[in-house]
């Protein structure tokens, strides 16, 4: 999908751009793009127009409401929407469903659920009939780090009813856990089903799993990356102390051993610096830079292509 | 299927951080790959609900949780009518009409 310009690129505004400040943008453009003014220019004329349409779209609130909205597009056609409850009542909508949802599964999961536990049993449970039980899912949402590491939780499945759950560590997003025997009772002296638990993993705000390594960046001074240091880290056991080894740039690769996904041999976390320079306003470091020869020149674009 | 960047192009009122708290908190739920995002129909479709709840319902994120946990608990309610009535149709016309009448005699 190749996306059109916005609007508010058009105009060069902030999405949160106030009526006055649209009017602005739009009058210094025009002034700018209007083809009469600039009549050896024909580029200009579709500039304007351009102009003028993010305008008319975005001067008029109704209008930049329901753009913003999604609902009609940059020259205000309107767009085709789906509505939530189209997919949330198919196969799809399962991802969504509560903590603790109740399948349907068997019949006798409909009547425990609503207190009618024995009457499957004693009304029409014939002798010798016996059926296992069925199977009931649920959903459990852990965090990154629980994921990595492993632990214990609790699912409530009514205020008298829990189950213990254990994650195994390094289990994926989307991955289903079965609890044998935790399911549905079965009826005629059959065996109970299975607790089946869909498990989502809360994406980490700075570690990303690949296979059974973590990988994350870490912003590091300029002093820092040159002269070397101590640093704090942080990984899904805690805190560790990293040595950045003097001449370290962005982009250095550093890997801690054993902190990755907590299983079998444990993988590793590599911590991936970025250098911030964070001293816009220091004369003594733009001083020393121009008076710093490079021992060795280095061009940073080299070899990049031009286009 | 579409990226996180698509989907910000495709809803201007969307902000980036905003989208990214929702993926934190579980309430929109993407496949990660790599790099990025990967929504699905339900999870756009959800985005817009969300925006729109947040928007022009003026729920705050405080609110929000609430909002989502009753809207999703009814269409997991939903699911399970829509599975039992299809089970019922299933039935042959006498059990069909034994339902029916055992209906008419409880309180609804």
């Amino acid at each position: 999908m190749a996306a059109a310009k916005t609007p508010y690129e058009v105009l060069g505004v902030a999405r949160d751009a106030s009526q006055e400040e649209i009017r602005k943008a739009y009058r210094r453009l025009a002034k700018e793009f209007h083809p009469d003014l600039n009549p050896g220019k024909p580029a200009a004329e579709a500039r304007f127009k351009e102009i003028a349409a993010a305008y008319d779209l975005l001067s008029d609130p109704e209008k930049r409401a329901r753009y913003d909205r999604g609902e009609i597009d940059e020259s205000g056609a309107e767009r085709p929407r789906t509505y939530y409850r189209e997919h949330a009542e198919g196969a799809q909508g399962w991802k969504y469903g509560p903590e603790g949802e109740i399948d349907l599964g068997g019949l006798d999961d409909l009547f425990a659920a609503f207190g009618f536990g024995g009457r499957m049993r004693g009304a029409r449970g014939r002798e010798g009939f016996a059926l296992r039980g069925a199977d009931r899912q649920y959903a459990l949402t852990i965090d990154f780090v629980e994921a990595a590491t492993g632990g214990k939780r609790r699912l409530s499945l009514s205020p008298e009813e829990s189950l213990e759950v254990t994650i195994p560590a390094g289990i994926e997003d989307g991955q289903i856990l079965r609890l044998r025997g935790k399911g549905g009772p079965g009826i005629g002296g059959g065996p109970p089903g299975d607790a089946l638990i869909a498990v989502h993993v809360r994406p980490h705000p700075l570690f990303r799993r690949i296979g059974d390594d973590i990988h994350m960046e870490l912003p590091v001074s300029l002093a820092e990356a040159v002269l070397g240091a101590r640093v704090t880290v942080p990984t899904v056991t805690g805190p560790v102390t990293m040595t950045i080894p003097k001449g370290s740039d962005t982009g250095t690769q550093l890997r801690l051993r054993g902190k990755g996904i907590q299983r079998g041999q444990g993988g590793d976390q590599y911590v991936t610096l970025k250098v911030v320079i964070g001293a816009s306003d220091d004369p003594e470091l733009a001083r020393f830079l121009e008076a710093w020869a490079p021992r060795h020149p280095v061009d940073p674009r080299r070899g990049m292509p031009s286009r | 299927m579409m990226t996180f960047e698509e989907l910000l192009g495709r809803y201007a009122g969307l902000d980036r951080r905003e989208l990214h708290s929702w993926i934190a908190e579980g309430w929109v739920r993407p496949e990660r790959s790599g790099e990025t995002w990967h929504f699905t129909e339900v999870d756009v479709a959800r985005v817009a609900l969300i925006l729109e709840i947040r928007r022009e319902f003026a729920i705050d994120e405080a609110g929000l949780p609430l909002v989502l946990s009753l809207i999703d608990q009814i269409y997991a309610l939903r699911r399970q009518m829509r599975r039992l009535c299809e089970a019922l149709s299933r039935q042959p016309p006498e059990v069909q009409e034994a339902i029916r009448q055992a209906l008419q005699t409880t309180e609804p």
